[in-house]
Formats: C-alpha cells, sequence, structure tokens
C-alpha cells in the first residue's frame, strides 16, 4: 500500500514507464504483481478483470467476474436494462396541484389513491371547492371547477379521460381550472 | 442375466446377448409365448427405461424390444453412435438426442466444442424414413443439417430445438417449406444470431396442421400478416409463443383466432394505447378460457397486468422471467391465479413478493427465483431467507425449488426443509462464491447437510456458499436418491468428492467446478462412473496425469481433457468423463484432449 510519502525523494520525480508503486530499480518482469489489492486474474477463471478502484489494504478489492458464474444462462437478458417509467421505481408520485385564485400550490402523492374518486374528493377537501361529476361528453360541464392536467407530452389535458393506471404514469403536475376556462375544456 | 446389472444410458451393444456366457443362449427354453403376442405386448411399453430392462431379460426379449421400440432417448450423443443405435432399432419414429454437458448453457465451452447433429441425420435419413419428431437440447444444428431433415423424412411431424446453436431461419425456411404434415415448431433458449425473420412467411399457403409454435426466443421481426393467416389457419393450434416484436394491439389480433390456446408467450407487453385498444385486448384476454400456461410478458409493468386478470384462472404455470416486476403488482397479479402450480419469477419482487406466494398459492409445487441483474455487485436488492422462508411456510407441496439469493443462513434452510420435506429438487445458488452463513459467519454446511438428510426423495440437487467437506459427507451419507448433483467452489479436500462417490448409489451426474479435488478424488470413482451418465470437473486440482491414468484403467469410459498444456504435470482445466460404446470420439476438435 502507498505510504503517504512525508518527504519527496529525487527517484519519486523521476519520470519513468512502470506501475504505480513497482520499485524502479529492478528489472520487473511484465507480469509482476501491481501492489495494490486486486485479486490476480489467475485466481479466478479469466472472463475479464474488472479494473477496480484501488481501496486501502484491508477491503475487499472488486473481484473479477467469474466465467460461468453465477449459472445463468447467458441469452438471459438483463431484465433490468428494460424501458420502466421512472415513475414505477419512485417511492411516491407527488405532483403539484394549482388551483386558479389560490396564493400557493399543493402537492400531493398520486400513488395514495385508487381512482378518479378518491383523487376528486381529495381536491375538493383541499381546496374547498367542488369540481363534480366526469363524464365523458361533457367533462365537468355543471361544476365550478375542471381538474386538468400536463402530460408528459407537456400538453393539458381533462382529467379522467384515460384509465387511472394510465394517468398517474403520465401525470407531471395538476391545474384546477376555474369557471369559463374549464367550460371550454368540457365543449371539447 | 446376459450383461451386469447396470442400467445402462446409452443401449448395450448389439452383439452381447449372443456372446452371453449363461444359459440363455441357443438352448434357452421356448418362451411360452409367440412372438406377435410378445411384440404386441411389448408396443405399450414406452418408458425407456422399462425397455431397457425388458431388453435384458433373455435374448428373445431384447429382440421383441428392438422391433418394437419406436421411441428413442439418447442422453449424451457420444456415449454411442449412430451405427450402433441403427443395428439395433430398425423402426424408430421419434428421437430424443442430447448433447454438450450442462455447464455449456454458461459459456464453459468453446463453439466448435461438437455434439453435431449431422452424422444423426445422415443415418436416420437411410434407416430411419418414416422418422416423425426430433427433440435436441444442447446439440449443433446447422442449417445444412435442417435442410436435410426437412427433406429426407416426408412423414415429418415435430422439431424441438431447447438450447442448440448453430442455426439460421435458413434452416427453418427449409422446415417449415418441406415438411406438411408438421405439427410442432418449439425452438426454446436457443443462441442465434442475425435471425432473418422471413422463415414464417414459408409456411405454405393453405397450411393448417400445426399445433405448437414457439419461437419467442428468436431475434427477427416476423411478417404479421403472414403469422395472423397462419394462426387463424391452424385450427388446432394450442400453443403459441411469439417474440418481441410482437406488439399488444397484433397480440390482440392473434388472440381473436386463437382463443383455444392452451398456453401462451406474449410479445412486448408495452406499448401507448388507447382506452379503446386497452379494452379489447383486456376481452380478448378474457376469452382465453383454456389457458394454463403463460410466459414472455416482455416489459410488462403495474399498468399493463391488468389486461391478462381475467386469463388467469386456470393458470398452473406463470413464467415471469422475462419482466422484472416489483412486489405489489407481482401480488395483485397472483391474486387472479389460484390454481398456480409452477412459478418463475425475477429477485425483484424481493421478499415482499415472495410473501405474497406463500399467502396466495396454496398448490404451489415449484418455483424458480432468478437474477434480474446477476452481475451487479453491489446490489442489495433481490430476495433473502426471509422470502424463501415464507414461501415454504404457505407452500406445502413444494418440491422443485431453484434460489438465486445474495445470502443464506443455516437455520433459513433447516426450517425450509422442514415445512417441505418433499423436494425432488433443490437447486440453492448464494450467488457469491463460498459466501457463508450471514448470521453465524461459518460454512452452510448444517443447512444442506439438513436437506440430504430431510428430503429422502431428492434427486436433483445444487449446492453453495461456504461450505467444507463435512457437506459432502452429509450429502454421502444421506442422498440415497440423488441423481444429479452439481457443485461451486465448495469442499476442503479430496475426501468431500470421494464421500459422494462412495455414498450416493443412484448418482448419474456429477458436476463440479471450482473445487480443491485432485487426482485421488477423480481415480476414487473409477468403479463408478460407467454406472453414470457423465462426470465434469473444471478448474480443480485434477492435472493431465490423473485423467490419462483414468482413461487407461477404465476403456468403457471417454476421458476428454481442455488444457492449455499438455504435459502430465500441468492442470487440465476442463475434464468430461462418461461412459461409451462408441470408443473416444473423432470429431474432436483440436483443443480437446481424447485419451
Amino acid at each position: 500500500m502507498e505510504k503517504a510519502a512525508a518527504v519527496l525523494e529525487n527517484d519519486d520525480l523521476k519520470l519513468r514507464l512502470g506501475l504505480p508503486g513497482t520499485d524502479e530499480p529492478e528489472q520487473q518482469s511484465s507480469s509482476s504483481q501491481v501492489k495494490n489489492n486486486k485479486r490476480s486474474c489467475a485466481e479466478m477463471e479469466i472472463g475479464s478483470c474488472q479494473t477496480g478502484q484501488e481501496q486501502e489494504s484491508g477491503a475487499p478489492a472488486t473481484k473479477a467476474q467469474v466465467v460461468g458464474w453465477p449459472p445463468v444462462r447467458s441469452y438471459r437478458k438483463n431484465v433490468l436494462q428494460q424501458k420502466r417509467p421512472e415513475s414505477e421505481t419512485g417511492s411516491g408520485m407527488f405532483v403539484k396541484v394549482s388551483m386558479d385564485g389560490a396564493p400557493y400550490l399543493r402537492k400531493i402523492d398520486l400513488k395514495f389513491y385508487k381512482n378518479y374518486f378518491d383523487l376528486l374528493k381529495a381536491l375538493e377537501n383541499m381546496f374547498k371547492c367542488t369540481i363534480g361529476v366526469y363524464s365523458e361528453r361533457e367533462g365537468y360541464n355543471g361544476s365550478e371547477y375542471a381538474p386538468t392536467y400536463e402530460d408528459k407530452d407537456g400538453d393539458w389535458m381533462l382529467v379522467g379521460d384515460v384509465p387511472w393506471e394510465m394517468f398517474i404514469t403520465s401525470c407531471k403536475r395538476l391545474r384546477i381550472m376555474k369557471g369559463s376556462e374549464a367550460r371550454g375544456l368540457g365543449c371539447l | 442375466m446376459p450383461f451386469s446389472k447396470n442400467q445402462m444410458d446409452p443401449d448395450p451393444p448389439e452383439d452381447s446377448p449372443s456372446n452371453s456366457t449363461n444359459s440363455e443362449g441357443a438352448n434357452a427354453p421356448q418362451s411360452p409365448f409367440p412372438d406377435e403376442v410378445l411384440e404386441k405386448v411389448l408396443s405399450f411399453i414406452d418408458s425407456h427405461k422399462d425397455r431397457s430392462s425388458v431388453s435384458l431379460v433373455r435374448k428373445d426379449w431384447y429382440n421383441a424390444e428392438r422391433w418394437t421400440r419406436a421411441k428413442l432417448f439418447i442422453g449424451n450423443c457420444y456415449a454411442v453412435s449412430p451405427e450402433i443405435v441403427a443395428r439395433r432399432f430398425p423402426r424408430i419414429k421419434s428421437v430424443i438426442l442430447k448433447g454438450k454437458p450442462r455447464f455449456s448453457d454458461f459459456n464453459m465451452l468453446p463453439r466448435d466444442w461438437g455434439a453435431n447433429v449431422h452424422s444423426w441425420l445422415v443415418v436416420f435419413a437411410k434407416v430411419y424414413p418414416f422418422l416423425e419428431e426430433l427433440r435436441l437440447k444442447r446439440m449443433f444444428v446447422t442449417d445444412e443439417s435442417l435442410e436435410l431433415l426437412a427433406k429426407s423424412f416426408p412423414g415429418f411431424k415435430a422439431l424441438s430445438l431447447l438450447s442448440c446453436d448453430g442455426f439460421s431461419g435458413n434452416g427453418l425456411k427449409a422446415i417449415v417449406s418441406h415438411c406438411r404434415n408438421l405439427t410442432e415448431l418449439d425452438i426454446q433458449d436457443c443462441v442465434t444470431e442475425d435471425f432473418a425473420g422471413d422463415w414464417l412467411s414459408s409456411f405454405p399457403e393453405n397450411f393448417a396442421s400445426l399445433e405448437i409454435l414457439n419461437f419467442a426466443s428468436l431475434n427477427s421481426e416476423v411478417s404479421f400478416d403472414d403469422l395472423e393467416r397462419l394462426v387463424s389457419q391452424c385450427k388446432s393450434l394450442r400453443v403459441l409463443k411469439v417474440n418481441e416484436s410482437i406488439t399488444l394491439d397484433l397480440l390482440q389480433r392473434l388472440l381473436m383466432h386463437a382463443s383455444q390456446l392452451t398456453e401462451l408467450g406474449t410479445g412486448s407487453f408495452s406499448q401507448e394505447l388507447t382506452p379503446r385498444q386497452y379494452e379489447e385486448i383486456e376481452r380478448a384476454f378474457s376469452n382465453c378460457k383454456n389457458l394454463q400456461v403463460l410466459s414472455g410478458l416482455w416489459e410488462a409493468s403495474s399498468l399493463y397486468l391488468p389486461l391478462i386478470y381475467g386469463a388467469c384462472a386456470g393458470l398452473t404455470f406463470l413464467n415471469l422471467s422475462d419482466v422484472a416486476l416489483q412486489s405489489g403488482e407481482f401480488a395483485k397479479l397472483l391474486a387472479y391465479c389460484p390454481n398456480l402450480r409452477r412459478l418463475w419469477v425475477t429477485d425483484t419482487v424481493e421478499d415482499k413478493g415472495l410473501e405474497a406466494v406463500g399467502s396466495t398459492c396454496p398448490l404451489l409445487e415449484e418455483l424458480r427465483v432468478f437474477p434480474a441483474d446477476p452481475y451487479d455487485r453491489d446490489q442489495r436488492d433481490g430476495v433473502t431467507e426471509v422470502g424463501f422462508l415464507a414461501v415454504s411456510r404457505g407452500c406445502r407441496k413444494l418440491h422443485y425449488v431453484l434460489y438465486f439469493c445474495r445470502r443464506m443462513t443455516n437455520a433459513a434452510v433447516v426450517t425450509i426443509v422442514r415445512n417441505c420435506p418433499n423436494f425432488t429438487h433443490f437447486r440453492l445458488c448464494i450467488m457469491n462464491p463460498r459466501e457463508p452463513d450471514y448470521l453465524t459467519n461459518g460454512p452452510m454446511d448444517e443447512g444442506f447437510g439438513a436437506v440430504a438428510k430431510t428430503c429422502t426423495k431428492l434427486k436433483r440437487l445444487s449446492i453453495s456458499g461456504l461450505l467444507t467437506d463435512l457437506t459432502f459427507e452429509y450429502i454421502g451419507k444421506y442422498a440415497k436418491n440423488l441423481e444429479t448433483l452439481s457443485v461451486a467452489f465448495a469442499g476442503s479436500s479430496d475426501r468431500g468428492m470421494q464421500y459422494v462417490l462412495e455414498g450416493c448409489p443412484k448418482l448419474r451426474k456429477l458436476e463440479i467446478r471450482d473445487c480443491p479435488f485432485g487426482n485421488a478424488a477423480l481415480l476414487s470413482g473409477r468403479g463408478k462412473y460407467e454406472m453414470m451418465r457423465s462426470l465434469w470437473m473444471s478448474s480443480c486440482a485434477v492435472t493431465i496425469k490423473g485423467c490419462r491414468l483414468l482413461a487407461k484403467e477404465k476403456p468403457g469410459l471417454n476421458v476428454e481433457v481442455i488444457s492449455e498444456e499438455e504435459n502430465d504435470e500441468s492442470q487440465a482445466d476442463k475434464v468430461y468423463v462418461y461412459r461409451s460404446v462408441a470408443g473416444p470420439r473423432r470429431d474432436a476438435p483440436p483443443f480437446v484432449i481424447t485419451f
């Protein structure tokens, strides 16, 4: 292990070819052990010797990958490399909620709710408003407010059109729209 | 008895019975049955083990058996030659042929090691024109071979390729265009590169006889129109496993034609869907009332899993090993599958997911948990002893387990086998080599000892973790029904291997890697290997000299070595020993030393 040099000797400043830690004067063969804690490849079947970070002595160095171990078939893909929506792996799906006219925004965890009914009831409670009932044709016509959301593409959509599961993965933020604007959306 | 009592896997030499020295020769008493009656009776016997026994009774039984055998099982293609087989059995319609040792699945053998099926097909083409079925496992299969197959057997019906390599789309094209009576095309776990997809379009125009089609592991885009036409025409189709190129909306169209399926492998399971599409797909799945087996589901997430809920009531086998499910969505899915007997998952479901298995799958008989990311060293996730314990508590019928984990304890294993004493297959892979019991920091000897002792029906065992010779002592002492043993990074001395060779009377396959077993251990089994199918030893302490000695003593064995150097004292890197009536193989590549 390299000792922190208190006094630099002249030799240390000389440029030379060689791996750090090898003694300069002796003719080292090219297969000399590097003075770090990397386990030599000869100990394991050589698949690829990962160049791990040099570590303090005592801590095990990054182990070389062993051929054929663990015994899983090579065709089996690393399933974790599959595309997964980020929100699936997070511990919550917090999105900002704004309401027209309200002085500040709120934040809610979409994962907390099971369906649109629960969500809208919660929003009504939170903002002390009436959102009313969703209908595919009319939207939230008849109520003073309409819940809308910004989706992954940046478009503002009416809450309720798509299946719940699809909604929570594409919703980035919520906005409870007021009155006249809301009516415009509902008529589309 | 004409031969020794050994139930040999490869059939005994054809001339043995007439050379026997006991009384069952030319002066044998007349058989009470005429040949036709004997042959008729024997034609009902299917199991190759039973037929082997039958053939050993007396000479006329041997002859009656060989004339009536229709199905051939060859567990090691090098244990016998095609010529020997052809001489003995004149009327074969179905062949199962296995080639490379199992460790070739894990890249431990060079590509051109052998097990080429071609020489077999050349002989079969001459001798078995009525061949209908061919099932190959770990064989090297070229397009040329597939073309020969396609053109040589007019009644050919079923081709199954498991863990094979060497062929491309052209080979399959030959099969589908020439085999007019094809009912089964089943390609599993095959390594193929640059696979053109147009083979599927080569089915003849009005082709309608397919019952089984599995191309899930082939990397190619197929013509969907041709696939749809094929599926709609094949009214008897009961197994359909497509590859990832088939998206959800396309799958829906296929299901509309094939709601009678009993086994389905979906394609890619992640797609932007309109609500209407979502409903249509949901309905298509619900219409599949006969589904027993489900697999594929690539990239499925909680959004899309509900699509299959309606098809799960009758599921007995659910294969989720190609998708990284989390515990919550997995548990939700399980609730719809009350009849599961076999379950394959990846360890992303974690212990929590396995707890759900324990509580919702009382009929479960087989569980396999695969590592989602086998080479990621720092990952602390996956499953542990907790999940395994939970399953053992709730699934008392469990008898087959394959479990990859990063930590385990002796106490857990002892409890698990106490809960489930009926294990026939116990394959536990603690992924870090020589990993100790994480509570005691000691060897896992007691855990595996408990498996050997408690599970009296144990046929197959894979051991892992930190293990001393004591584990092998337990195995030799208690595992009297053990047939297959896989060992890695275990043992302290030659005694370990010796315990097993001395103690396990039914041992057929022994595969060992990275263990301190040397020549003494290898040679101690000299009397046993002829009663086994094969022995594999790699990265052990065996030398060329030891292999040479074994080969010299035992001419009935083939001893093959792959090693960088050939002098006596050098380490024999890879040793493969197997019984054979065909002598040393003549197709060994230059890097394989045959003694």
